[in-house]
């Protein structure tokens, strides 16, 4: 957040328009930290509830386990109390069979037939049908009043059972010492027992009084009743006593509680040993290792009585049964529980733990990716804002430049201005030098700030390249004559050349292409010490076509055997094709279509480049090394801007350079083919091709290279020119052309002034003088015109020209204008066209009765322009204001040209221009269309107001703006009759030239 | 002569505005603009010069003395003061009001009000030269006419 508050902090400092850009950025982080916080929220609630169905299904398996543990237990442990309760059963009928057996034999017979004997054998026999029943007795009902009947019947006494330990005695050792039973209402003596324990036999069982209540119960119920379980002497286990009652025969099944009591005669009793049943129950069970058994009686619930108990503890929880042994007095259960522990439920544990760690490991995946997201947010947040930041210094350092440049062009202008006025006033020729050194370091300084602007305006991507008709040699022409001086100072050849393959005229942007032109021959001229800088313009076809470019040039060197190479001035230069090799254009097949691709290279024989600068020769301000710009001056930045134009031109740039031999740049540029004649084509020169159409010429020079220029050159005004390149030859075709009879007529001869090494030319005359003198020459008329080519001159070799038969000099570079020059002043021709009448007289012409519209907020203005105009003879009408002179050239109007001030209050110059130039687009529509007639519009078919700019500012920005919005020049204020002359003379000169000749 | 004695010193007083940098070649062109077909062209222009530059210096005065200075009606001003005195040639006004537009960019008051003072003191004393030229010149024309009469 620290750095979102620098950022906007930051942001405050741009303009506003940067803060609006900013401002919603700004909320967008907010909101995408946000929305990083609900998701980790959420992430956090659903690594939480993942968390709790783990535990959830943990509890729900292990209730499932522990339930089926439970079940387990209650299913075995029922299982276990059904069969004990079975086998229990079983010894009870077996009982109560031996009850009704002894009912059968012992009281239905009479006498019976059962006696002690007896009953011993048969239980003992049929002991294996009870095989937990102890022992077997049988107790006789005996009455007091029958007691002494019984005693003496029987030979024994009615013992009494020890009271002590309340339970029936059953130990034959105390049998002597027991008291004979007391006296009571009724008893009970055993009469039959089984072998083992026939000490029972005399003991009244109703003395005790655990037996008196179960015989009296199991006498009144007529069912088995259980006594509470006592130790067992023999097995010393605990066992319980079953009772039957046996009665007489003749009981019915419905017989009340007195009946049945009336009819018991004896008591059958049966011990048995419940542990051992239990024992042995389980014995037969499976998994009786897993749990634990007991039994209880609990008819005294508040104390129940262990029956079956063994050592081993269980654990965990306790199923209880019912057991029901067939006394409901007594009520049994049975305790069951598992021998171990319950194992932990491992299942659910894993189960739950795998969840668990599942949904761990997805929490854990989805925060690593949204912190990874929220990273790469906060990155690209960071990176927009850099962006934004980064795109603003670049603006920033854009309008900068644009700024520092627009600023210092302002004083510049100033102190150009000054210059100029400071050279007109009256100063001595030191003073005059200092001005125009000065001046002349003015001009570099805007030409560089004009540079950097261009630099500027390219890495800015604003540069739009036009698409205007233009004449390639018109523009090779202009640079040329631009570096005249320089070359001729330095007495370098400077040539150019243009291939026929060339169209005429091209589309496309003549500024740029000069431009980059003038960077490369700016350079070379730099560089360049002696020898010569070469431009040649060809078309990639025909240079492809030509494919032996590069044999022929090494042929070249190999024919040097005169020692000089066959160069423009005999300099050794690089091979220039390398310079091309590179270029993309050469090496793909030519695609058949409308455009035209130019190889422009322009070689010099100068200092050359070092090797290890070659690289960088095309970034900006880097020139080959620093000590170059000590050397030599400039920034080095012509280089990249032409680069970056050539791009925008769809060609390449290359080069090939050798120290100390030379360099040669080559590039290639696309335009389109224009039609001859385009209608808004700016002619600089009229037409004075037509004058020398038809001529023949002759070129003599020794080096062809040179010639083919010179040729070139001649052939562009239509001149037929033949080339000699002997001194033979050439004077064989000059003699010829004095005495032929027209076939081998010549009008003009051009002599290079080296055409064979030093001197060679003048001595050229030489020859033909000696036959002049010797009158062997036809009379001066048919000789044709003799031109000196020459680079420079000394005044002694001026002198030396007119004796030697020369007509004139030609001062080389070539250039159409200067040739047209020469050549009309020599052959006369184009007389009717002298400029020498002046310039005031020719605007004067041109002007006179013009209509023209000044149009400028400046009264003290207007009023001088008017003036100025008025003076040639123009009728000047005066418009205050944009608005005004809007309505003043609404079609239709008599006016013939306006003249515009830039800069107005309310609208300014460029804006009414937009305005004007739209209003007769309008009406050009409407007459086209024939929606209105061009009379109404004072038969003018086509309405388009010449309008020139006025301004102060002379700056190359402010022309490209009048341009742009649809003005036609501009002009400089004040007033020069030069710039008026030669912006008026476009739009006037047609009908000059007719009205004057 | 009479009229050669005036056309003197009114040749003299012009060369001395050049000498002392009050006008400059533009003012020469002026000069030549005029011709028999348009005699009084110089001193209409100059009193138009007068004129409006009397008028924009009260404006700019006004406008100086307000509290917040509205620095972009005062740089049309000056422009167009820069404008005329260009066309007439008068050199110093012209140097002055660039030097008043450059305050004028920095929003400088207190240079604002130098410059204006400047810029007026130049031209009270180019308008005082004036003054005496275009009487020179009336007095030239008065001769001249009653010599043709």
């Amino acid at each position: 957040m620290v750095a979102l508050h620098k950022g906007t902090g930051l942001s405050r400092l741009w303009k506003s328009r940067d803060q609006q850009v900013q401002q919603p950025k700004h909320y967008q982080q907010q909101n995408s930290q946000g929305g990083g916080k609900w998701r980790k929220k959420f992430l956090f609630v659903g690594v939480l509830v993942g968390l709790l169905v783990s535990i959830w299904i943990f509890l729900g398996m292990n209730a499932s386990i522990i339930t089926r543990r439970k079940e387990t237990l209650a299913n075995m442990c029922d299982e276990r109390a059904r069969m004990l309760q079975d086998q229990f059963n079983v010894r009870m009928n077996h009982v109560h069979a031996l009850a009704i057996l002894v009912s059968t034999f012992h009281h239905g017979k009479n006498p019976s037939a059962i006696d002690q004997k007896t009953f011993a054998e048969y239980t003992a026999r049929t002991a294996f049908e009870r095989p937990l029943t102890n022992t077997v007795a049988y107790a006789l009902k005996v009455l007091h009043s029958q007691r002494e009947e019984f005693e003496s019947q029987h030979g024994w006494k009615i013992k009494k059972m020890e009271i002590e330990n309340q339970s029936p005695v059953e130990d034959d050792f105390t049998h002597g010492k027991l008291d004979p039973s007391p006296d009571q209402d009724e008893y009970a003596p055993v009469i039959f027992s089984q072998e083992a324990v026939s000490h029972v036999i005399s003991i009244d069982m109703m003395s005790g009084k655990e037996g008196c209540d179960s015989i009296l119960r199991a006498r009144a119920s007529g069912k088995g009743v259980l006594t509470s379980p006592f130790i067992l002497l023999k097995a010393n286990h605990l066992g319980v006593v079953l009772t039957f009652a046996v009665y007489n025969s003749n009981l019915p099944p419905d017989a009340t509680l007195q009946e049945r009591i009336e009819a018991a005669v004896g008591y059958i009793g049966a011990s048995f040993d419940i542990s051992s049943l239990v024992e042995k129950l389980l014995h037969q069970l499976a998994s009786k290792q897993t749990i634990v058994v007991n039994v209880y009686d609990t008819t005294n619930s508040s104390a129940p009585i262990r029956m079956y108990d063994p050592d081993v503890t269980g654990a965990g929880e306790c199923h209880i049964s019912n057991l029901d042994f067939g006394d409901p007095l007594r009520q049994h259960e049975m305790h069951c529980r598992f021998k171990h522990e319950p194992p932990l439920p491992w299942s659910a544990i894993t189960t739950s733990l795998g969840v668990a760690v599942i949904v761990l490991l997805v929490g854990h995946i989805f925060y690593a990716a949204l912190n990874r997201i929220e990273k790469v947010e906060d990155d690209y947040c960071e990176m927009r804002e850099l962006k934004v930041r980064a795109e603003a210094a670049d603006v920033a350092k854009s309008q900068f430049l644009a700024t520092v440049s627009h600023e210092i062009r302002t004083p510049m202008n100033g102190v150009l201005g000054m210059l100029r006025m400071l050279m007109d006033t009256e100063l001595d020729a030191t003073q005059q030098d200092f001005a125009i050194t000065a001046q002349a370091s003015g001009k570099a300084l805007i030409a560089l700030i004009n540079e950097v602007l261009d630099q500027a305006k390219i890495e800015s991507g604003r540069l739009e390249l036009e698409a205007v008709p233009f004449d390639v040699r018109d523009v090779l022409d202009n640079v040329l004559s631009l570096f005249s001086d320089k070359s001729k100072g330095k007495g370098i050849e400077l040539a150019a050349y243009v291939s026929d393959w060339v169209p005429e005229i091209l589309i496309g942007d003549p500024g740029r292409f000069r431009q980059i032109i003038m960077n490369l021959v700016g350079n070379s001229v730099k560089f360049t010490e002696e020898g010569h800088i070469y431009v040649s313009v060809h078309l990639v076809e025909e240079v492809k076509s030509s494919c032996d470019v590069s044999n022929q040039v090494k042929r070249n060197y190999e024919d040097g055997t005169d020692m000089s190479y066959n160069t423009l001035s005999g300099f050794c230069i690089v091979e220039r094709w390398k310079s091309w090799e590179n270029i993309r254009m050469f090496k793909m097949p030519t695609e058949a279509s409308d455009s035209v691709n130019l190889l422009v290279t322009v070689e010099d024989t100068g200092v050359g480049i070092p090797q290890d600068a070659q690289s960088r020769i095309f970034t900006p301000f880097m020139q080959a090394d620093s000590s170059t710009s000590r050397t030599y001056g400039g920034t080095g930045i012509g280089l990249s801007i032409s680069r970056c134009l050539v791009d925008l031109m769809g060609g390449e740039i290359g080069f090939v350079s050798k120290p100390g031999i030379g360099s040669t740049f080559s590039f290639t540029a696309v335009f389109r083919e224009g039609r001859k004649n385009a209608v808004d084509m700016k002619r600089h020169h009229p037409d004075p091709l037509l004058d020398f159409q038809g001529m023949r010429g002759l070129v003599v020079d020794g080096r062809s290279i040179r010639a083919e220029i010179t040729k070139y050159h001649l052939q562009r005004l239509g001149i037929r020119v033949d080339i000699a390149l002997t001194p033979k030859s050439a004077l064989s075709a000059v003699l010829e052309a004095c005495n032929a009879n027209g076939t081998g007529h010549l009008d003009v001869v051009l002599i290079d002034k080296e055409a064979w090494g030093e001197h060679s030319g003048l001595a050229f005359m030489h020859p033909l003088a000696e036959l002049r003198k010797n009158d062997m020459m036809k009379p001066q008329e048919n000789l044709p015109k003799m031109f000196l080519l020459a680079t420079s001159l000394s005044p002694t070799e001026v002198d030396d020209l007119k004796s030697a038969g020369y007509t004139d000099t030609m001062m080389k570079p070539l250039r159409l204008s200067m040739i047209v020059a020469c050549l009309q002043k020599a052959l006369g021709v184009g007389n009717k066209r002298q400029r020498e009448k002046g310039q005031v007289m020719a605007l004067q012409s041109l002007l006179n009765g013009k209509q023209i519209l000044v149009v400028d907020d400046n009264a003290v203005n207007c009023k001088v322009a008017a003036g100025a105009l008025k003076k040639y003879g123009a009728v000047v009408t005066c418009a205050d204001s944009g608005k005004a002179a809007i309505e003043v050239l609404q079609p239709p109007h008599k006016f013939d040209a306006c003249f515009m001030d830039v800069q107005m209050p309310e609208m300014d110059g460029f804006e009414a221009t937009r305005h004007i130039r739209s209003v007769e687009t309008k009406v050009n529509g409407l007459i086209k269309s024939g929606e209105a007639s061009s009379k109404m519009y004072g038969n003018v078919a086509q309405w388009h107001i010449p309008i020139l700019a006025m301004t102060a500012d002379v700056i190359q920005a402010t022309h490209e703006e009048c341009i742009r919005c649809g003005m036609d020049d501009y002009v400089s204020k004040p007033f020069e009759e030069e710039q008026i002359y030669s912006a008026v003379a476009h739009f006037f000169e047609p009908d000059t030239v007719e009205s004057i000749s | 002569m009479a009229a050669t004695a005036l056309k003197e010193q009114l040749n003299g007083l012009v060369n001395s505005m050049f000498a002392e940098g009050l006008l400059d070649e533009q003012f020469q062109q002026l000069q030549m603009l005029q011709d028999g077909s348009n005699p009084g062209f110089v001193a209409e222009v100059v009193t138009l010069f007068c004129e409006d530059s009397e008028r924009i210096l009260a404006d700019l005065t006004k406008l100086m003395d307000q509290a917040v200075v509205d620095y972009s009606k005062v740089d049309a001003y000056v422009h167009q003061l820069k404008g005329s005195s260009s066309s007439v040639g008068t050199q110093n006004v012209k140097l002055a009001c660039i030097q008043f537009r450059q305050f004028c960019e920095e929003n400088n008051q207190e240079g604002c009000m130098r410059a204006l003072n400047v810029v007026k003191h130049e031209y009270y004393h180019l308008r005082s030269k004036f003054e005496t030229m275009l009487q020179l010149e009336n007095r030239i024309q008065a001769y001249e006419t009653k010599q043709q009469n």
